[in-house]
């Protein structure tokens, strides 16, 4: 028996193997301590295929986003290809560890008779914190 | 001699003796409620029966309600008559407890900080002091507040001498004197460019304005008729909810008000902490790129690491860019909270009192000087343009932990669209008055996707979920604008998704019967859209603003109807006047005179989509496309549906079969991530990118080029070159370059 958690449309976390699941097609994507994203197929798309220049090339700004400046980024899982997120980056900028779940803490919710896991963590720091 | 006494003298000295009351970072850094005191604690523990508990606060809920409707219906300013704004309770310390359900809710959070600063610096102050009758206003922004444009109004509310709370309201007024009209300048590089700035100020005694200080705040604005109706439907507004709070003391007794308004403030933050407990702990994040200061396009970029720890949301904006001291763009740290609470009150918890508790269990986190957390020095008239997109990394964050919440209030939502696409005017009118101010357009905002639906089309602004566009008829009875275009639906202007967001209008303004008229604009998101998709979904265009100028549309369209347009790209792309100029600009313009039967256009954005496009049911795709709503080319390329070409209908088996095919040639062209990521990311920002904020490294911050940066810790404040001096530049290289030839 297994306890599956889902976290956002096409993504669930499997508690007790602590892995990262596609929704769609049940693929094994990644360890649930790490980024999903690392489990998934990526692609750098022109976002102009997407966004569709409306107005004539002669002009400089055209309902489409410059592909010089902004890039979308997917992920595909790798299993059936479901677009299971976007990003829209600056071209090279780094891709964002978005989700980082504290898997303890889930555990400790969600599994019936499990100790409550002590998901402490150190406070992040609070230096600027107003 | 004694060091140590010398130094008490010279600190007692200085205590004394304090030149200039600037604003209080005690009171503007902290957004939490005041301890409760001792008047409060006795009547919480006399006044304990709940049903009468619940029942004196709708009266006050209600008494807000009531003097919000009356503001709407007096107030002459065009913001005032669509909604922009709240009337509320404040406690006797200061916190908001009760204001009006409808309204510009991020208010809720943000009107505390000038009560505050009235009652620790001017309630013993022999030259001020808070009397019964004062009336107080304050319209600064580094002293709480959003922007200048909107001026808050209260008075004190006594029983037997005894303060016992404030009531009041805040309005958009719009004009405010700033270097452009209609009270958002976009030009101004400094705050004294900003026009009027009121510090919480005592406009009047007995329930009645000053002359003197009336006269001299009408000369201080470009509107001085719209001032003085401004300053009176806040007052008669305020006096309606003193009288309501009256008649509640008066028939349950002083301990039954000053409870419920603790009880309140103290209940709600209570049930936020409960909610939160069923989020799941951990760290979600969000990058958003703004990509202009409505100067000149470049990226701003805010990054948004939302922590959620038991009962405790931390919100942790450091490596955002940092703050810009000659544009108008930044943000003072107390705005940005306003409108991160916008979120909660709005989209994750609306079923919750409209008051400050609300971000009570909340902490923001920014670097000193950036541009979620500036100076006193820097100009914040356009501090939409750095606090929306704070918003926007909020609102796609919060997702990812409501997913698997234990319980929600509201579904689950992408990106929001989140600009004000409206235009801001300057003239004179057809009847010879000047005239400055805003149109309430910037409240069509389009909705976005939800889990379970599609977005609604130009339906609310993010900061207010009802409020009104305004009729056009009304518009035009006032000022010489005319829309040939007022509010058209745009093919493919959505956020696409297994459920898409909702479609933004565009509009086409002219003027007439003016000798002088001029048009601004405010928004971003011309080169990078500024709001996103979730879980696939993704995101609005981007959007320009068009120019059709060196010719009367009125004028050689009197013989010839066929050379109109409805759309503004068969405008820009036919060119039908011939003679006239045709150019795109992003949407951040200063004030520009037109002459008669110019054309300006402009674009309102999408809500952004909602899951993966493959998923859309097929049949709600042909509905779009028979609606007009999507092209045929988004139809097949994005969404990969097959329709009948006669009857339009959905071919099931073709659009299972190109389906398939889409998915097959992602996994064809999508790369194992590390790969991806070998080949992909950049070390630092592109060489010709103007990029500001951290790019890898939250703690080092770019200032505009790949290598000039500052730390997180310690930031430079940024100073941009005039526009035209760029342009000029430019034309001087092109000209000695031509010489050289
Ligand atoms: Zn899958």
């Amino acid at each position: 028996m297994s306890t599956t958690i889902a976290i956002t449309e096409y993504l669930a976390i499997a508690l007790e193997s602590e892995r990262w699941e596609c929704r769609v097609c049940g693929h094994d994507i990644a360890s649930a301590r790490d980024n999903y994203k690392t489990g998934l197929l990526v692609y750098d798309r022109d976002p102009r295929e997407i966004h569709d220049p409306k107005l004539d090339e002669r002009y400089e700004f055209t309902y489409a986003p410059d592909p010089t400046w902004c890039r979308i980024i997917e992920f595909y899982c790798p299993s059936c290809g479901t677009m299971v997120e976007t990003e829209y980056l600056p071209p090279g900028h780094p891709l964002t560890h978005d989700i980082e779940l504290d898997i303890d803490s889930l555990k400790a919710r969600h599994l019936a008779g499990a100790n409550a896991a002590a998901a402490s963590g150190a406070a992040a720091s609070r230096s600027r914190e107003v | 001699m004694n060091v140590i006494a010398d130094k008490s003298l010279v600190e007692r000295f200085l205590e004394e003796n304090i030149l200039f009351l600037g604003p209080d970072p005690d009171i503007m850094n902290n957004h939490h409620l005041a301890a409760e005191t001792s008047a409060e604690a006795a009547a919480l523990a006399k006044f304990t029966g709940k049903d009468d508990l619940n029942l004196v606060r709708h009266k006050l809920q209600t008494a807000c309600n009531e003097s919000f409707d009356m503001v709407e219906q007096m107030g002459a300013a065009p913001g005032a008559k669509w909604g922009d704004l709240i009337s509320g309770v404040w406690t006797a310390s200061g916190d908001l407890a009760l204001s009006s359900m409808g309204g510009v809710l991020l208010f809720s959070v943000l009107t505390q900080h000038p009560v505050k600063f009235i009652l620790k610096y001017w309630a013993n102050e022999p030259t001020v002091g808070i009397r019964e009758g004062d009336i107080f206003m304050h319209n600064d922004a580094r002293y709480g507040n959003i922007h200048n444009t909107d001026q808050s109004l209260v008075i004190p509310v006594f029983h037997e001498g005894r303060l016992i709370c404030f009531t009041g309201a805040i309005v958009h007024e719009g004009e405010n004197g700033a270097i452009e009209p209609g009270g958002m300048p976009s030009k101004a590089e400094s705050p004294f460019d900003e026009g009027l700035k009121m510090s919480p100020i005592k406009v009047g005694e007995n329930y009645t304005f000053r002359r003197d200080i009336m006269t001299f705040l009408q000369n201080s604005v470009r509107e001085p008729k719209l001032q003085l109706e401004g300053m009176k439907s806040k007052l008669f507004a305020a006096m309606r909810m003193k009288t309501r709070v009256e008649e509640a003391i008066a028939e349950y007794g002083v301990d039954a008000v000053v409870a419920v308004l603790r009880k309140t403030l103290t209940d709600t933050a209570e049930e936020v902490r409960r909610r939160l407990r069923g989020w799941p702990d951990g760290k979600v994040r969000q990058n958003v790129f703004p990509d202009g200061t409505l100067r000149e396009n470049c990226l701003v970029k805010i990054c948004l690491e939302m922590e959620k720890r038991d009962d405790r949301l931390i919100l942790d904006f450091r490596g955002s860019a940092p703050e810009f001291l000659n544009r108008a763009n930044n943000t003072v740290l107390a705005s940005a909270k306003g409108m991160l609470a916008q979120e909660f009150l709005t989209f994750v918890w609306p079923d919750l009192p409209r008051n400050q508790a609300v971000f009570e269990p909340m902490t923001v986190i920014t670097d000193r000087r950036s541009s979620l957390n500036c100076s006193p020095e820097a100009p914040n008239a356009q501090s939409m343009m750095t606090f929306f997109p704070s918003f926007t990394a909020a609102q796609l964050a919060a997702p990812k932990f409501l997913y698997s919440a234990k319980e929600r209030a509201t579904d689950v939502i992408a990106g929001w669209y989140n600009m004000i696409v409206t235009f801001i005017y300057g003239g004179l009118n057809q009847y010879g008055e000047l005239v400055g101010n805003v149109c309430a357009d910037l409240n069509g905002m389009s909705g976005a996707a939800r889990s379970n639906r599609d977005g609604e089309h130009s339906v609310a602004p993010i900061f207010a979920p009802m409020a009104d566009i305004g009729e056009q008829e009304l518009i035009e009875e006032e000022v010489p604008m005319m829309k040939i275009v007022p509010n058209r639906v745009m093919t493919d202007n959505s956020g696409f998704g297994k459920f898409r967001g909702g479609h933004g209008y565009q509009q086409i303004a002219t003027m007439k019967d003016t000798s002088l008229w001029g048009f601004m604009c405010c928004s971003i998101g011309s080169k990078f859209p500024s709001s996103h998709g979730i879980f696939g979904g993704y995101g609005p265009g981007t959007y320009p603003l068009c120019k059709i100028k060196g010719v009367n549309v009125f004028e050689v369209m009197k013989d010839r109807r066929d050379l109109l347009r409805f759309s503004i790209e068969e405008l820009m792309n036919d060119r039908p006047f011939e003679g006239a100029t045709y150019t795109t600009h992003h949407m951040g313009l200063q004030l520009e005179f037109a002459t008669p039967g110019e054309l300006y256009m402009i674009t309102q954005g999408a809500g952004g989509g909602y899951g993966d496009v493959l998923e859309r049911d097929p049949e709600l795709v042909a509905k779009d496309f028979r609606d007009g709503l999507i092209s045929a080319r988004t139809v097949t390329e994005i969404y990969h549906v097959v329709l009948d070409p006669k009857s339009k209908a959905v071919l099931a088996e073709d659009t299972d079969a190109a389906r398939q095919a889409e998915r097959a040639r992602r996994k064809a062209r999508g790369k194992p991530y590390h790969e991806f990521v070998k080949a992909w990311v950049t070390e630092k920002p592109p060489a010709d990118l103007p990029f500001f904020g951290c790019w890898g490294d939250r703690s080092v911050i770019h200032r505009g080029t790949p290598d000039d940066t500052c730390p997180g810790e310690a930031i430079a404040p940024v100073m941009m070159p005039d526009p035209k001096d760029v342009e000029i530049a430019k034309l001087k290289a092109r000209l000695a370059a031509v010489g050289a030839a």
